[in-house]
């Protein structure tokens, strides 16, 4: 089905059953539970889990399949949400043309960029997109102001034209007159689920980029790429010109990125400069290395799991977690506190930074790998190769040069 | 001319902080070969150091002082370093009002053990791993140190001042013959000039003289033959990873007085020094030291009003245009070795 074989199509629908159903399967506790503070069902947080796994399975596409390491990819989110927020002035609240509007300029963004980047390979790569991400990111401080609006961030005012606003229309953002804002909500078992049409939105989206990025690791181009991972300068002895390629990869997530940007402006119509800033690039670096790097589901994972510990670990404080010992002796509780403290709230940072540091040193393959070695713990049966999902995840490169 | 001149002294003290930065930098990646993610963090510790040692001589104790009154009509709390306690007022205070340069022999230990223990716990099981590994686990590590400076100093800039002899500027253009107030400069910045010159002919005396610095230099070249010589040339190299790290520490230290320590200063600089090393050619140190002060000069040109009218944005930009073109034209950098690092 879909052009796929059997095994991908079992795994595509998986993966839209679990899109599909994230309003209930994120609402695990019931409301007057302690625990509900788990629960992660709320559309803003929702909709960042697609959006974000948009972002980083677009990145995936780049620095998993052909093992380029882009540090600049946050200009393009950015680009996105600057145009979508754009066309939101001009035209009106309707996001279709913003969102086609940001995957076509972050395209040619990504096309500008990557074909000077990528005259270079490794870490001269990585500086020269870590340079040029810098430099939007300063320029939409300063001098582009006049179509950034600086440090305040882009907006939309009443003065603005809106040529297309018609009587009456909504004043939120929309899908030709559904708000994204739209919800609904029912009570089960002590548990309010909300679908929320803002989520759903992003969610098909999410699912059709999940879908090309299947075709695309499963197609000849997607092979030409992972040859470019394992070994470019064979290739280039074979005769072969291999940046069209990366070009054509580098291009393809830079308008992932766009769209990702087009659709954070789209669930709340402002964008700042910040969303450019390369500590933005680092973030979907981080989320792709997190859930693995190579494979399908890695990038969305990562994504995932940063997005729900940012909005829930960071809520952690002293008082939760007296809440939580509270069974304890006094000094012990106290002691405990005060040995987890730096690790939760405001200091979670440093609990993503020792993980991805973790992962990094003893799981190159990410979350993703972890699952396979756990897995393959427990069914011990075959003893061919990573796992039961082997081409989900190439084997590492040989290390060629030294 | 005197604008002209004065742009250069101004970039010279951003100048100096790239070069000690890259300086550090390429020291790591021309001996180990690692691309050190973490070293702005570094730059950031050595900075803390100072912010540290000022609190520690600043450490009061409280005495109650009946003679003044507090608003409320209570007895004054009236606290004093024990700095003056023990010396007394002025040798107390001048102690205290010396902490940053103080800061300089206090940190030279701490960094070359921040270093030392950096290269042996972590990066040593990074040698044989890819340079996107490395690029990723020192982010990581840069992440965990920032957080943890955060953890204990919280996230506002701390003022942590200059001596007060340094304090304010002073007339450049008299000594040298200019009109007056023609170019006045601070004299810290000065200080930060020449200290930023001792380190770095420090650094390459230390290679260029002693037999030391000289199997280091062999190391570099040909890292394989002076093992097979029966060297231990990792143990010099991790050295030599603490050397950098305390080069890097020591700039951190005294920029504090021109911009108040912040935990994420070192992400702020970490950028630059990358692109000023390519610059200068990764691999090359008289190449990292040229490029910090050419880049911190032709910023400081950028931001003059002749140039912003011409282009717009130029300041904010210069640096990564010079770079761009730098990559693309020249990939070895300005003075890089021919074949190094050159994809």
């Amino acid at each position: 089905m879909f052009g796929l074989t059997q095994k991908d199509t079992k795994f595509l629908l998986i993966v839209i059953f679990l899109t599909m159903a994230t309003p209930i399967l994120l609402q695990p506790f019931a409301e007057d539970s302690g625990l509900a503070q788990f629960n992660a069902g709320y559309p803003d947080l929702m909709q960042r889990f697609a959006i974000f796994g948009i972002f980083a399975i677009g990145f995936n596409i780049l620095f998993g399949l052909t093992g380029y390491l882009s540090f600049g990819h946050a200009a393009f989110l950015g680009v996105g949400s600057y145009s979508t927020v754009w066309m939101f002035k001009l035209l009106s609240y309707n996001v279709m043309p913003g969102l086609i509007l940001g995957v076509i300029m972050s395209g040619i963004f990504a096309l500008g960029i990557g074909y000077i980047s990528l005259r270079r390979s490794g870490i001269y790569f990585s500086i020269l997109t870590l340079a040029f991400a810098q430099m939007s990111f300063n320029l939409a401080y300063s001098v582009l102001t006049p179509l950034t609006n600086g440090e305040t961030g882009l907006q939309v005012y009443a003065s603005d034209p809106q040529i297309l606003m018609g009587e009456g229309a909504l004043t939120t953002t929309h899908f030709f007159g559904i708000a994204m804002g739209s919800s609904w909500q029912v009570e089960f078992l002590g548990r309010l689920f909300t679908f929320n049409f803002g989520y759903y939105f992003c969610a098909v989206i999410a699912v059709l980029a999940f879908y090309m990025s299947l075709r695309i690791f499963r197609s000849p181009f997607g092979l030409m790429l992972r040859a470019i991972k394992t070994n470019q300068t064979r290739l280039n002895y074979t005769g072969l010109n291999s940046r069209p390629y990366t070009l054509a990869a580098f291009v393809i997530s830079g308008m992932y990125a766009g769209l990702a940007g087009g659709l954070l402006a789209s669930m709340d119509p402002l964008a700042g400069a910040e969303r450019m800033q390369w500590t933005a690039s680092g973030e979907v670096v981080l989320m792709t290395i997190l859930g693995g790097a190579g494979t399908l589901m890695g990038p969305v994972l990562g994504a995932g799991f940063i997005k729900y510990f940012e909005n829930i670990f960071s809520k952690i404080n002293d008082t939760v977690l007296h809440g939580w010992f509270a069974w304890l002796p006094d000094g012990l509780e106290d002691a405990l506190i005060y040995l987890i403290h730096p690790f939760v709230g405001k200091g979670w940072h440093l609990t993503l930074g020792l993980l991805f540091m973790m992962v990094v040193i003893f799981l190159p393959g990410g979350l993703v790998e972890g699952g396979q070695r756990i897995w393959a713990l427990i069914r011990r049966k075959k003893k061919d190769g990573a796992g039961p999902d082997a081409e989900h995840h190439p084997k590492p490169t040989p290390h060629v040069a030294e | 001319m005197d604008a002209i001149l004065l742009q250069i002294l101004n970039g010279l003290d951003k100048g100096s902080a790239y070069a000690l930065i890259a300086l550090g930098l390429t020291l790591i990646f021309g001996t180990l070969g690692v691309v050190n993610f973490a070293h702005g963090a570094i730059f950031m510790i050595g900075a803390f150091t100072a912010v540290t040692l000022s609190k520690i001589l600043s450490a009061s104790f409280i005495t109650i002082d009946p003679t003044q009154q507090n608003f409320l009509g209570q007895p004054l709390e009236v606290k004093t370093p024990y700095l003056v306690g023990w010396f007394g007022e002025s040798t107390g205070m001048a102690i205290i009002d010396w902490a940053v340069p103080l800061a300089i022999i206090f940190s030279i230990p701490i960094m070359l053990f921040v270093g030392y223990a950096m290269e042996r716990g972590l990066i040593k099981h990074f040698y044989h791993r890819e340079h996107a590994d490395q690029i990723l686990v020192t982010f990581g590590l840069a992440i965990v140190l920032q957080e943890i400076i955060k953890a204990f100093y919280g996230a506002n800039p701390i003022p942590t001042p200059a001596p007060d002899m340094f304090r304010g500027s002073f007339d450049f253009g008299v000594w040298i013959g200019y009109a007056e107030n023609a170019i006045i400069y601070p004299y810290w910045r000065l200080v930060y000039f020449l200290f930023a010159g001792i380190v770095i002919t420090a650094v390459f005396s230390f290679l260029r003289f002693t037999t030391f610095g000289m199997v280091v230099r062999a190391g570099m070249a040909d890292r394989e033959t002076v093992g097979l010589l029966g060297i231990n040339i990792d143990k010099r190299f991790t050295i030599m990873f603490g050397v950098a790290a305390a080069v890097a520490g020591l700039a951190g230290v005294m920029y504090t007085p021109i911009n108040s320590p912040n935990y994420h200063m070192g992400m702020d600089f970490l950028v630059l020094s990358f692109v000023v090393v390519v610059v200068g050619g990764m691999g090359s140190l008289p190449g990292a030291v040229l490029a910090g002060f050419l880049l911190g000069i032709l910023e400081s040109f950028a931001s003059m009003n002749f140039f912003k009218m011409i282009v717009p944005g130029i300041d904010q930009i210069i640096i990564y245009l010079v770079a761009i073109v730098i990559l693309l034209t020249r990939p070895r950098g300005l003075m890089g070795r021919k074949g190094v690092m050159e994809e």
